[in-house]
């Protein structure tokens, strides 16, 4: 067990999401077990292997810089969950 | 309606006046609604469709009508086209209407395609099964109480039921593939970056791929050769010029063949389809074609490998829907952090938040290089070794999937066993090849299962040929 409570805590946090009660035994039961799924990783001598990052060998793809409107502010505001004539709105961050 | 299992049949009763685009556009629009059950569409695009049709079948009286004239397509639920919804049949984007259009929707637009709906998958790509869709399972048309395999699962049982004539998926680690396999059906994956992921509602980006789910393997080359080629808005497109595929689809030499050993001695696979796979090397034999055993011994490392990297990924990809900018806002949200926490918690589904769990996890502190550094070298090292079989073979040949398509419900309380699922096609995503999935025989559960075949990267051409003369003979 690498993942206890705390860990879930924390990592909930940095993930933004939020886990009690039984969802909190249900997500630390399943990290778990995928854990002790990717650790026949360690299996695999690495010690003299690069990692592969860039899975394309296309190096410099370059294009003229010209500006286009392809996105009016309308359309982008379009999806807001919240939003005035001009802004996306969220609840108040100073109170 | 007549059930159109080909482009070329289409296109042939179209010249002939024997049906028009909007007819097609009506009798598909009809079939599906008579097909509801099998939840593959979310939503049929009726007026854009049909509008489309009208203004094809001007153009083919006309004379200057595109390549795909008459191909009514679906597209899976995470490919963007402008101005209608798409949601990656997660909560989190029920609402959600396109501001723009993938590259490969108005790559088809511009060969005349007509594009019918979109198509039920599992939440953003996430799964094998389509157990994990917001808008609920998509049924097996060979068999209701089976699953259609996925991610991609309704864009192949829309093509297994004739509810459109072919679709577009994406396939990170066999979402293409596997779903193709259990519906009987033609899948493709591209190699990575032959196609532009513009537009692609991003789960992995160092993995996905759109490829198309088709009847035969024309068709797949034909609308490879369509979607394929650089892409101004994404530089991991390739700049390799994408080639005819649809008009180079023989094989006249033999081919060099390798079967992965340990994929057809694997104590998972059906028995039936392990005999199925043995009969069919023995067939490439007698055609002339030289089939040898290979030594792959990372095949248990496959699947944990994919899990690492591509839950890293998606923690990173899914960042963005934070309730902010689009996307739900949870009702109870009362300041910016619980904005981001609760619209999160109760947008994402079950598995979408493990996996960003998972994700986040190999990325912090502490684990990064005990995982996700680790996992890329061992992905350089399956790719190595992969290029090493592909250099003195062709092609490789495995099955799809170690089994058939499985009943509703049957592996939803294990994730590992349906991760599992992936055994045999992750191996393309990982090494970033192109792979096809063939339909190879009929199990006696009644249920299809599929052929997979891999070549080196960008050597489509090949890759179809070499699937076409299989499918021909």
């Amino acid at each position: 067990m690498i993942i206890d409570d705390n860990t879930v805590d924390k990592i909930a946090s940095l993930s933004k999401l939020q886990f009690e009660g039984e969802s909190k035994q249900k997500i630390k039961s399943g990290m778990n077990k995928m854990l002790e799924f990717i650790d026949k990783l360690n299996e695999l001598d690495t010690a003299e292997v690069e990692p592969l990052i860039y899975m394309t060998n296309e190096v410099n793809v370059l294009r003229e810089d010209v500006a286009v409107n392809s996105t009016s502010q309308e359309e982008a505001l379009q999806n807001a969950p919240k939003k005035d004539s001009d802004y996306f709105r969220i609840p108040k961050v100073l109170k | 309606m007549k059930d159109y299992r080909s482009l070329k049949a289409v296109q042939e009763d179209l010249t002939s006046g024997a049906t028009s685009c909007v007819r097609l556009v009506e009798q598909y629009l009809q079939k599906i609604s008579a097909n509801e059950d099998l939840n593959a569409f979310l939503e049929v695009f009726s007026q854009s469709a049909l509008e489309k049709a009208a203004q094809v079948d001007l153009k083919i009286a006309a004379g200057n009508a595109g390549k795909l004239a008459g191909a009514v397509i679906g597209l899976k639920d995470n490919i963007c086209y402008k101005n209608h919804q798409v949601s990656a049949s997660s909560g989190i984007l029920a609402n959600y209407k396109s501001i723009y259009s993938a590259t490969v929707t108005d790559r088809i637009l511009n060969e005349d395609a007509i594009i019918i709906g979109r198509l039920n998958c599992d939440e953003f790509a996430m799964g094998s099964s389509n157990e994990n869709s917001a808008y609920g399972n998509v049924l097996n048309a060979q068999n209701k109480e089976c699953v259609p395999g996925g991610s991609s699962g309704g864009s192949a049982v829309a093509v297994q039921a004739g509810l459109c004539l072919a679709s577009f998926g994406s396939d990170t680690g066999g979402s293409i593939r596997q779903p193709a396999s259990f519906c009987g059906i033609v899948g493709l994956k591209p190699t990575y970056g032959r196609v532009s992921r513009h537009g692609l509602i991003a789960y992995a980006s160092s993995f996905d791929q759109i490829g198309p789910l088709t009847n035969n393997v024309e068709d797949a080359a034909l609308l490879l050769e369509v979607i394929a080629g650089a892409d101004d808005f994404d530089t991991t497109a390739s700049q390799k010029p994408a080639e005819k595929y649809s008009k180079n689809l023989s094989v006249t030499a033999p081919k060099k063949i390798a079967y992965i050993k340990q994929c057809i001695e694997n104590e998972g696979i059906d028995p039936e389809i392990k005999n199925s796979m043995e009969e069919f090397i023995a067939r490439l034999r007698n055609q002339g074609h030289v089939v040898e055993p290979v030594d792959f011994p990372y095949l248990d490392y496959l699947v944990p490998t994919y899990y690492v990297l591509t839950t890293a990924e998606a923690s990173s990809n899914l960042a963005r829907y934070d309730g902010v900018h689009y996307g739900n806002r949870s009702k109870n949200a009362t300041d910016v952090e619980s904005t981001y926490v609760l619209s999160r918690t109760e947008g994402f589904g079950e598995e979408v938040q493990r996996r960003i769990m998972l994700g986040t996890f190999v990325l912090s502190a502490g684990y990064y290089d005990a995982y996700y550094s680790r996992a890329q070298k061992i992905r350089r090292i399956l790719r190595d070794k992969t290029r090493a079989i592909l250099n003195d073979y062709e092609i490789i040949i495995t099955p799809t999937c170690p089994t058939t398509a499985f009943k509703i419900g049957e592996k939803v309380d294990d994730p590992i066993t349906m991760y599992l699922q992936d055994i045999y096609t992750v191996q393309a995503n990982l090494t970033g090849v192109p792979a096809i999935s063939l339909p190879l025989g009929t199990h006696s559960n009644g249920m299809p299962f599929g052929l997979q075949l891999m070549t080196s990267e960008f050597q489509e051409g090949l890759l179809l040929a070499f699937a076409n003369s299989i499918s021909e003979n």
